[in-house]
């Protein structure tokens, strides 16, 4: 990934469920992880997990595009709390 | 709604009195609480969608150049340079208020302070590439945690925002209206005991006085 070059924790996972086990491990067992990326192809399969963190001050679980480029959902989500905060979406038009 | 129990009874009028203000103040509060939210959360979310578009093309950037590199090198060779990191980072956590939401703010601090310290191996057996394209994810990393910050103080604006709305709600449609009618239906209905009490200690009166004086 490259990203243990910068000093950073990779857990690599090959499919949703193998996520869903280590994802469990790191807010379950662990206390001191503050943020966790997760690539937007695996994190489709496991949302109603990540959205149990929405409400919750640690860990901030952030959606980053994989390798294959970016599904648009780190937008969608950002689109999803405008409307839960303002009850529709303003930013539709710009 | 004026049809549950209550007693129509001066001191529950003036009880009811004392909670209409107190609703009454309290909505105004939440309210201004909900518009500083909502100005406040504007601003997060306009820059959190910028951070995220600047973090999606650095990414992708730093992927392609990471895919460049690993056509150039071997397999083997790619994973061996980057098995063991010598740079580590530490995540400090503090808080930050803003209007009683508590929100995250990051900072991180690498272990080692020399920047070159990113590239785990020896530049004699790894491409330059492989450099360019570490020195790319390191540059996108700040925006990644500014964006982890910013999309965090998002989620919790927005529940915090949720919350607020509809308390803010629930006083302007159903608490104030309610307390009003309750009020309105226990002063109507003391007057109407005030008057039936008059009305009787007028015909009391004219008793009285017919007694009185056309007494045979």
């Amino acid at each position: 990934m490259g990203f243990t070059a910068l000093g950073l924790e990779a857990y690599p996972v090959a499919d949703s469920a193998e996520a869903r086990t280590v994802l469990r491990a790191l807010t379950h067992e662990r206390e001191d992880v503050a943020i966790i990326y997760i690539e937007e192809d695996i994190a489709s399969g496991i949302m109603s997990q990540i959205d149990k963190f929405k409400d919750s001050v640690t860990p901030a679980i952030i959606l980053i595009p994989g390798r294959e480029g970016s599904l648009g959902m780190g937008l969608s989500a950002l689109n999803a709390a405008v409307e839960r905060a303002i009850g529709t979406n303003i930013l539709e038009n710009n | 709604m004026a049809g549950t129990t209550i007693t129509p009874t001066r001191m529950m009028l003036k009880q009811l009195k004392g909670r209409l203000k107190t609703a009454r103040r309290g909505h105004k509060l939440m309210k201004d609480k909900r518009d500083e939210l909502m100005r406040q959360f504007m601003d997060i979310v306009r820059r959190n969608k910028e951070l995220r578009e600047r973090v999606e093309q650095g990414l992708t950037q730093a992927y392609s150049a990471l895919q460049v590199a690993s056509a150039i090198m071997s397999p083997e060779m790619l994973e061996q340079a980057l098995l063991y990191p010598r740079q580590s980072v530490e995540l400090d956590m503090q808080f930050k208020n803003i209007m009683s939401v508590n929100v995250p703010l990051y900072s991180f601090h690498t272990r080692n302070n020399d920047p070159s310290e990113i590239y785990p191996y020896g530049f004699a057996q790894t491409s330059g590439e492989l450099d360019d394209a570490l020195a790319a994810l390191a540059k996108v990393f700040e925006d990644m945690l500014e964006l982890a910050q910013v999309e965090k103080t998002m989620q919790l604006l927005a529940e915090e925002i949720e919350k607020t709305r509809r308390r803010v709600n629930a006083l302007e449609y159903v608490m104030i209206p309610e307390l009003e009618s309750n009020i309105k239906y226990i002063s109507m209905k003391l007057e109407e005991n005030e008057n039936s009490t008059k009305v009787r200690l007028l015909k009391v009166k004219e008793m009285v006085l017919q007694n009185a004086h056309d007494f045979k």
